[in-house]
């Protein structure tokens, strides 16, 4: 009994090798840690690549986020991984790229239709390599309750100084908690607190570079001024936001009794299904009135090739068509909040989504400021360090000045162009 | 009667005492020294961060652990903070654990046992219920804490207990106290019951009764078993790091004011978001737990144990 299981086994793996080298058919498998979005690509995307491309047949095969990073690794090792690599942003990926686990993408005409910005976070440091196609991003800004605001009668600010008029007013109405954040959990205060509003201030691409070169210092007005805007939020959040988790602010906020939200659109799903107001949002508001938009697109997702692949050709096909118009499309829409980040213009259903990608039309766009380099190796490490002096100073326990000193003390301890 | 030299010969090797160590020296080996030692082993070197080669650095870790500013701050920090964990622990867990104890001895109470096991009950709790319960119960925004006090006239006395610098590690401490007053209680509730009805008797013929029978007879009596559940209680806190994880996440906010060894080893060892993980760095600090508790048990065991009179019962 266990040697015919074996042998069919055996008999099923060799014919399902000979379809895939002797037939015109090709089989391509997808490694994926979205196990949340099977359904997505099993009835909308690769049906429509399918049916444009009837000789390629494609698997999705996720795995647990969490465990994502480690069975790829030893799939890669062992040499049963997937024709198609779902690419985590930076080092992990650059990682497998320097191990020759990720095949160089450079030349594929599909990254012709990406800017620069959105392939850095899957290109060698000095740009001169890509190895995955960059998929999708989440903006950040702030999402508000619509009803709240005509209630009022408040207008979605603009800038800065509109932006506190706004806060105030809610307070001083007192029906509404303004604004929706709490800083136990601390990510919240850095992702959607310093990198949100930050941008503006620092130059974007600009001032991220500037810091990667050593030409800047995190203690430059411009990235100080940001830690100056966060600490006067602590006044307009909820009574006892120290000790309020993230998932306390996302209620709080769907429950109605917060006006404002300070958001990444990866909250846009779940808003849409939990809140029962209508809901608006609005871009991380401008220092001055006139002042260069910049928001923080930050690149989140992308897909690489194996270099074992088999099947490497069909597996191009796949990787030249999620650079069209179409994946965009369906892919965006699928999943609102994960946008797309083809140079294509895409049009999507869902209005809140709407709203967020059409500020890509009048901003420019930049990352995380820390997510790339600034964090490679290290103690101490940038990115959490930011975590705690963000949410001090929106706790009041450090001043802009001395949370900005102290990042930058730490990065100058080991950050090799920040010494001179 | 046979000659002695020849009773030593005849004797054969003695198997069974192999036989009866051998699985428990095995599975002790394999669970706890190997591990301990391939921790040490660890410790002494270091991974390259870009060419991955792994080189021996010898003592270089624990330089960097005590001479760097950016490790021996937050270690120091952490073993503070630990410390503190540990003092609230020993002035308010035990205290009250013998406190139960002996009242639950000493009076005929109606629904002893129903006290006895839902005092106890919180220690078979997991960790992650507790520290879920317990952030509920503390929140400003939907916890039962603020109406509680403000029924008492308390309200003004509500804070944000987990989010403040000044409080977090307190509150902490004490819902640990919550979670494992039940240990002290059961095993000193044992050792009050062990004591036998002569001694009292006697006691109680010579006048000594009440509060003074308490002091004067059974706490000296039960004396090493509080030292035991010092040592207990030391080894626990100094491991401690579940409670904070689940309350406070890796980075044992605010401001790192609950962070204790065990959150550090685990955020260097593991990594966090994009802090990639430094195995041989978390080895250092774990070995420096192992010696930290190795001390303590040692100042323990060579200079109070020793003095603590035990009283055949």
């Amino acid at each position: 009994m266990k040697y015919a299981l074996m042998g069919g086994l055996a008999t099923s793996l060799m014919l399902g090798t000979a379809v895939g080298a002797f037939a015109q058919s090709a089989e391509i498998t997808i490694e994926s840690w979205r196990n949340d979005d099977l359904t997505i690509w099993q009835d909308t995307i690769l049906p429509a690549f399918m049916a444009a491309n009837p000789d390629i047949k494609v698997t999705f095969a996720p795995t647990a986020p969490t465990q994502y990073n480690a069975a790829l690794n030893a799939k890669l090792e062992g040499g049963t991984a997937g024709d198609l690599i779902t690419c985590r942003p930076f080092d992990a990926s650059l990682d497998l790229y320097n191990k020759g686990q990720l095949a160089d993408l450079t030349g594929l005409a599909a990254l012709d239709n990406f800017s620069d910005v959105a392939k850095s976070a899957w290109s060698t440091d000095d740009g001169s390599a890509t190895f995955c196609v960059p998929m999708a991003a989440v903006i950040h800004g702030f999402i508000y309750n619509k009803d709240a605001f005509a209630e009022l009668g408040l207008q979605e600010p603009e800038t800065q100084d509109e932006f506190m008029a706004v806060l105030e007013a809610i307070k001083q109405d007192g029906t509404y908690i303004p604004m929706a954040m709490g800083t136990l959990d601390q990510w919240e205060s850095q992702a959607m607190g310093y990198q949100n509003i930050g941008p503006m201030y620092w130059g974007g691409e600009k001032g991220r570079q500037a810091i990667i070169d050593g030409t800047a210092k995190l203690t430059d007005p411009e990235w100080v001024k940001p830690f100056e805007i966060m600490a006067q939020w602590g006044q307009y959040l909820g009574d006892g936001f120290e000790a309020q988790a993230y998932p306390d602010s996302q209620t709080l906020f769907t429950l109605g009794r917060a006006a404002i939200y300070p958001a990444g659109s990866w909250e846009i799903t779940g808003f849409n299904n939990d809140a029962d107001f209508e809901l608006g949002a609005f871009r991380p508001p401008l220092p001055n009135a006139g002042d260069a938009c910049i928001i923080n697109d930050h690149t989140d997702i992308a897909m690489g090739l194996n270099p074992d692949s088999p099947n490497a050709d069909a597996a191009k096909v796949f990787l030249d068509w999620m650079g069209t118009e179409e994946f965009a499309q369906l892919y965006s829409n699928a999943l609102p909040g994960f946008f797309s980040l083809s140079n294509n213009a895409i049009t999507l259903d869902d209005p809140l989504a709407n709203e967020f990608i059409s500020w890509r039309a009048d901003c420019q766009s930049t990352i995380r400021s820390a997510a790339q380099i600034l964090t490679r190796g290290g103690t101490p490490n940038l990115w959490s360090a930011m975590w705690t002096a963000s949410a001090n100073v929106i706790n009041g326990i450090q001043t802009p000045q001395e949370a900005a000193a102290g990042l930058q003390a730490g990065l100058e301890s080991w950050y090799a162009p920040q010494q001179n | 009667m046979m000659p002695e030299t020849s009773n030593v010969r005849k004797r054969p090797f003695r198997w069974h005492i192999l036989v009866f160590l051998g699985p428990a020296a095995f599975v002790y080996t394999v669970i706890m020294i190997l591990p301990l030692a391939e921790t040490l082993r660890l410790s002494f070197f270091q991974v390259d961060s870009v060419t991955r080669v792994v080189t021996f650095v010898g003592l270089e870790n624990y330089n960097q652990l005590f001479f760097n500013v950016y490790w021996v701050g937050p270690f120091t920090k952490a073993l503070w903070n630990n410390f503190l964990f540990f003092v609230i622990h020993m002035l308010v867990q035990n205290p009250i654990g013998v406190l139960i104890a002996a009242l639950l001895s000493m009076f005929h109470l109606p629904g002893k046992k129903l006290y006895r096991t839902a005092i106890f009950m919180p220690t078979l709790l997991s960790f992650v219920i507790v520290g879920f319960v317990w952030k509920l119960m503390l929140s400003p925004l939907w916890g039962v804490s603020k109406g509680m006090l403000s029924s008492v006239g308390l309200g003004s006395w509500f804070m944000p207990f987990l989010g403040r610098e000044e409080s977090a590690l307190i509150t902490l401490a004490l819902i640990s106290v919550w979670q494992f007053v039940g240990i002290p209680m059961m095993l000193i509730y044992a050792a009050l019951l062990s004591i036998p009805e002569e001694v009292i008797e006697a006691a109680e013929c010579d006048g000594v009764t009440g509060l003074a029978q308490f002091f004067k007879i059974k706490l000296i009596l039960i004396l090493p078993t509080i030292g035991i559940i010092s040592i207990l209680t030391f080894v626990g806190n100094f491991n401690a790091f579940d409670l904070v994880y689940t309350t406070q996440g890796p980075l044992a906010g605010p401001n790192f004011s609950t962070d204790l060894l065990g959150t550090l080893l685990y955020r260097t060892f593991y990594g966090q978001q994009t802090q990639p993980g430094d195995p041989n760095m978390g080895a250092t600090i774990a070995t420096m737990m192992f010696f930290i508790i190795l001390v303590g048990v040692a100042i323990y065991l060579f200079f109070i144990q020793r003095r603590l009179t035990r009283y055949e019962m």
